[in-house]
């Protein structure tokens, strides 16, 4: 079984501090906890400080464009089923330029993990504003305070139905691991946003801010994390500043519902046609 | 002054310089009617065809063939009249080529299906008609000037269908809406017209038997009779009231022939190469290669995802090539222009992919159901960065078959992106052909490390991008035991990291990636058809793509006029066997590049990479159809004469 150590690869150049250390660890312990083998997982990033994860993470990784993490996990995914497929980028790359792509994906409930490392800036281009900096917020694009609202995650993923929601925060690696682990497990997409300060570039949303501010659902023993409408409206009551699983639905996943789509990766049967294949095909061009 | 190899031919009947020339609307050809005179001169000899007197302002006919066209609004099933009729003529045994113009709306405009049938090998739609099935005025005032002095049109009654005076036709009211109401259902005007048309060629009704019951059969023997009953009711009338005034070509003696556009080809030469991932967006013309493969991957355990946008698309195929699947995207212009960015990334990460980009009218969202061969710039020198590509161009349907199933291995074997690029006339056009060869497909991985290798490597020892000689490294798959890589969009190192400060590494990677076509060579993809060598040539003729077989019928007419015309045809673009083209151009006295483009982007690409800037002519065309053989003739007749 593989431990902690099978999962090291590159030593992270992030910022001493930074919040995404916090996620490659609880990643590992996720994965670990689960038995899975490097060669099973693959980590498809984006394009930020974050993106940088698959480097640092020693499972196969694709590091590819920016906001594109979900189009290429779903083909990771489509291509070969057994794997454990984890998305994961910044809040740019989610809730910025690929947004779209997270809809798609909700909505296709396609069986991929989706982390997004969630620091309200724009970090490795030195701090411009971000999709989830909140509204006044001044940023280097932003002199004089932002005028736009932020994207609010929590509330789009629950509006389009994602069967699996979930909020974590790299101050508390132990619960966020445990998040991980559930997500993982979870048979269909499932979007966890993490809390992961950037202490370089944002001052305002820092690990004490998170620290006073969030409500931790998992402890809440009368909080029903399958029924949507208290999902919902816990997210309105406590502007998104919640951890643990939000809400989490049983639902049929795409590659379950496609007609013929075998069991085992496609990437692992043969792709010769024979002559009765051909013969059969040919039929269709009388 | 230019050599005059043939000046016979070069005389107008009122003698002197063609000075005539005119503009047809909105294309760049000119036509020139004393010159087209000169076409026409009887008694010349062509291969292997008779030809026949035709009148001044038509294109001559040749003997052999047949042409048919129904027009009307959209939405009044002139596809399924035009396929219902093409398709039954294929299983006749003609050739068939079919072509369809539509516009971007679901009602009303026009629309039309032309259908050509021969008794040889056709790859165009053709020049000209010989019955004109016409719903509406429209479809008379925009079809008129492809008829043939006393050609046939067949008009519905419903309206009083108008002929400018002196216009030589055959004009037949017919009553299709009435006999359709008739049996219960005005959209039957179809079958109807099915119906007079064939009485009209001299056809059973009975032939169309077998057409009807594959295209209504599902839905019962009764809709199956209804449909062979106003087919019925429509030759009765065409029978006792008109008679029959065209004539079908003989029969072939050979008359297994597969009926099958390019994009359906395009779609079953990627499932025989073992293709079992599409990701795509909807777009005219290339969406029919989604239906295909939807219809036909549950089978084999495929799967087509619908993106939500091309740069999904794109990344959805690129992950999938990556987890190791033969995968690909199929697109047109605004798709692969949205595609940039990702075709970068499969070049930078060297992971395999084969992206097909059905051309049509543009730029911007242009001219959705026209065809255009305007991509061809992007696809040599799209993308930000440097990066290796291979583009294919298909000339013809079983090209678009076999070339598609090459793409795959060559996508694996360089680990880099390949374009097969087709067009809308090619795309959506089905053409009777003779049959595929299947022992041709053969499935080649390219460099892949076996299980056994990885476990022999010490842990975490394999690279990625390991330098070769070849520039290629052998790839792992996800999934695979101490494989572990992360592919990369950012620059990297040999294992595979990314943060590099050294300039070197950056340097050597770059040739590594650009190496790996150094020793690709496509000229077997170079054609040249001609009986004399290029130096004997009055005129070279160099097309790419679609027009394969309206440049082969303007070197006829050229042929018939005593012009020495070579072709040369390419179907791989990049990279270029520059040796081969080189050859043809060096020789031969002028070159005329044919395009369906306003700039002329092959004569571009061939003047930079080839030179003989003196030598090259265009002939282009950008007005959404694509060439007609006479046009054609009529650039070449030009620079024959001027040049």
């Amino acid at each position: 079984m593989a431990k902690v150590a099978d999962f090291r690869a590159a030593r992270p150049t992030w910022c001493p501090g930074c919040g995404d250390y916090g996620v490659l660890n609880a990643l590992t312990r996720a994965v670990v906890n689960l038995g899975l083998e490097p060669e099973e997982v693959v980590v498809v990033s984006g394009i930020g400080c974050s993106g940088k994860i698959s480097q640092y993470f020693g499972a196969y990784g694709f590091h590819g464009l920016h906001g594109r993490t979900l189009p290429v996990a779903t083909g990771v995914k489509l291509a070969n089923r057994e794997l454990t497929v984890i998305a994961a980028g910044g809040d740019g790359d989610g809730y910025g330029i690929g947004l779209s792509h997270v809809l798609h994906a909700i909505r296709r409930n396609i069986d991929i993990t989706y982390i997004v490392m969630d620091n309200h800036i724009y970090g490795l281009t030195t701090g411009q504003l971000a999709p989830t900096s909140d509204k006044g917020m001044k940023t280097k694009t932003s002199p004089y305070g932002s005028v736009e609202e932020p994207v609010r995650p929590l509330e789009l993923a629950l509006a389009q139905g994602c069967s699996f929601v979930a909020q974590a925060f790299s101050g508390e690696i132990n619960h966020m691991a445990e998040v991980f682990e559930k997500a993982i497990r979870h048979k269909g997409f499932s979007l966890v946003n993490v809390f992961s300060p950037c202490v370089t570039f944002n001052k305002v949303n820092t690990y004490d801010y998170f620290k006073e501010r969030l409500v931790n659902l998992d402890e809440d023993p009368n909080y029903d994390r399958h029924d949507r409408h208290a999902a919902i409206k816990k997210v309105l009551e406590t502007g998104g500043l919640v951890i643990g699983v939000v809400y989490e639905a049983e639902k049929p996943t795409f590659e379950d519902q496609l007609p013929g789509f075998p069991e085992e990766g496609l990437a692992t049967r043969p792709l010769a046609l024979n002559e009765a294949d051909f013969a059969e095909l040919e039929k269709q061009f009388v | 002054m230019a050599r005059r190899r043939n000046p016979r031919a070069r005389t107008h009947p009122g003698g002197g310089p063609c000075r005539l020339a005119f503009s047809i609307a909105v294309s760049s050809i000119n036509l020139c009617p004393p010159c087209w005179y000169t076409g026409l001169r009887k008694g010349v000899k062509v291969v292997a065809k008779e030809l026949r007197h035709a009148a001044a302002g038509a294109p001559r006919t040749l003997a052999g063939e047949f042409n048919w066209k129904v027009g009307g609004q959209q939405g009044e099933g002139i596809d399924s009249t035009g396929e219902i009729f093409s398709q039954t003529l294929n299983r006749l045994g003609y050739y068939v080529y079919q072509y369809r113009h539509f516009m971007s709306l679901i009602k009303g405009g026009h629309t039309n299906y032309k259908v050509r049938a021969a008794d040889h090998l056709i790859r165009h739609h053709g020049d000209e008609l010989q019955v004109l099935v016409a719903f509406d005025q429209k479809t008379i005032d925009h079809n008129l000037h492809e008829l043939v002095r006393d050609g046939v049109i067949l008009y519905d009654d419903a309206f009083r269908a108008r002929v400018p005076e002196g216009r030589e036709v055959r004009l037949y009211g017919v009553p299709l809406t009435r006999i359709a109401r008739e049996l219960g259902n005005p959209i039957m005007k179809n079958m109807v017209a099915v119906g007079v048309t064939a009485a009209v060629v001299g056809l059973p009704v009975e032939a169309f038997r077998s057409t009807i019951e594959a295209r209504f059969g599902d839905k019962g023997a009764r809709v199956v009779e209804l449909n062979m009953e106003a087919l019925r009711r429509g030759f009765e009338y065409g029978a006792e009231h008109i008679g029959q005034v065209a004539t079908l070509p003989q029969l072939p003696e050979v008359r297994r022939h597969l009926f099958i556009s390019g994009n359906e080809a395009v779609a079953y030469g990627a499932l025989a190469a073992g293709c079992r991932f599409l990701a795509a967006y909807p777009i005219t013309p290339a969406t029919e290669i989604m239906y295909w493969l939807i219809k036909n991957f549950p089978r084999y355990g495929g799967v087509v995802i619908q993106a939500e946008d091309e740069i999904a698309a794109v990344n959805m195929a690129i992950g999938a090539n990556y987890a190791g699947v033969r995968a690909m995207t199929s697109t047109s212009g605004p798709g692969l222009s949205l595609m940039q960015e990702a075709i970068g990334l499969a070049g930078m990460s060297e992971t395999p992919l084969v992206v097909v980009d059905v051309m049509r009218g543009g730029p911007s969202t242009g001219l959705p159901t026209k065809t255009e061969q305007s991509d061809l710039n992007e696809l040599l020198y799209g993308t930000h960065g440097e990066i290796p590509r291979i583009v294919l161009a298909p000339a013809t349907v079983e090209d678009c078959f076999y070339l598609t199933a090459e793409a795959f291995n060559l996508a694996e074997r360089y680990q880099c992106p390949v374009y097969v690029v087709t067009d809308m006339s090619l795309g959506m056009s089905r053409t009777s052909i003779d049959g595929l060869d299947y022992s041709r497909v053969r499935i080649d991985r390219g460099s892949l490390m076996t299980q056994e290798e990885l476990d022999r490597l010490e842990k975490g020892a394999y690279k990625r991008y390991l330098v070769t000689e070849s520039g290629v490294s052998p790839r792992a798959i996800p999934g695979m035991r101490n494989g572990r890589f992360v592919a990369l969009s950012n620059e990297h190192d040999e294992a595979g990291l990314e943060e590099i400060e050294d300039t070197s590494t950056r340097e050597i990677q770059m040739k590594k990636r650009m190496r790996k076509l150094d020793d690709l060579d496509l000229s077997e993809y170079v054609d040249y058809y001609g009986d004399e060598p290029a130096e004997n040539l009055d005129l070279l003729v160099v097309g790419w793509g679609s027009t394969i077989g309206r440049i082969q019928e303007a070197i006829e007419m050229l042929a018939a006029d005593g012009y020495r015309v070579g072709h040369l045809h390419l179907r791989a673009l990049y990279p270029l066997p520059k040796a081969k083209v080189r050859q043809y151009l060096a020789a031969a006295p002028r070159v005329l590049v044919v395009e369906n483009n306003y700039t002329g982007q092959l004569g571009g690409y061939l003047r930079r990479e080839v030179g003989f800037h003196e030598k090259l002519e265009g002939c282009h065309k950008y007005n959404g159809d694509p060439f007609l053989a006479s046009e054609i003739y009529s650039r070449a007749r030009e620079v024959l004469m001027n040049g």
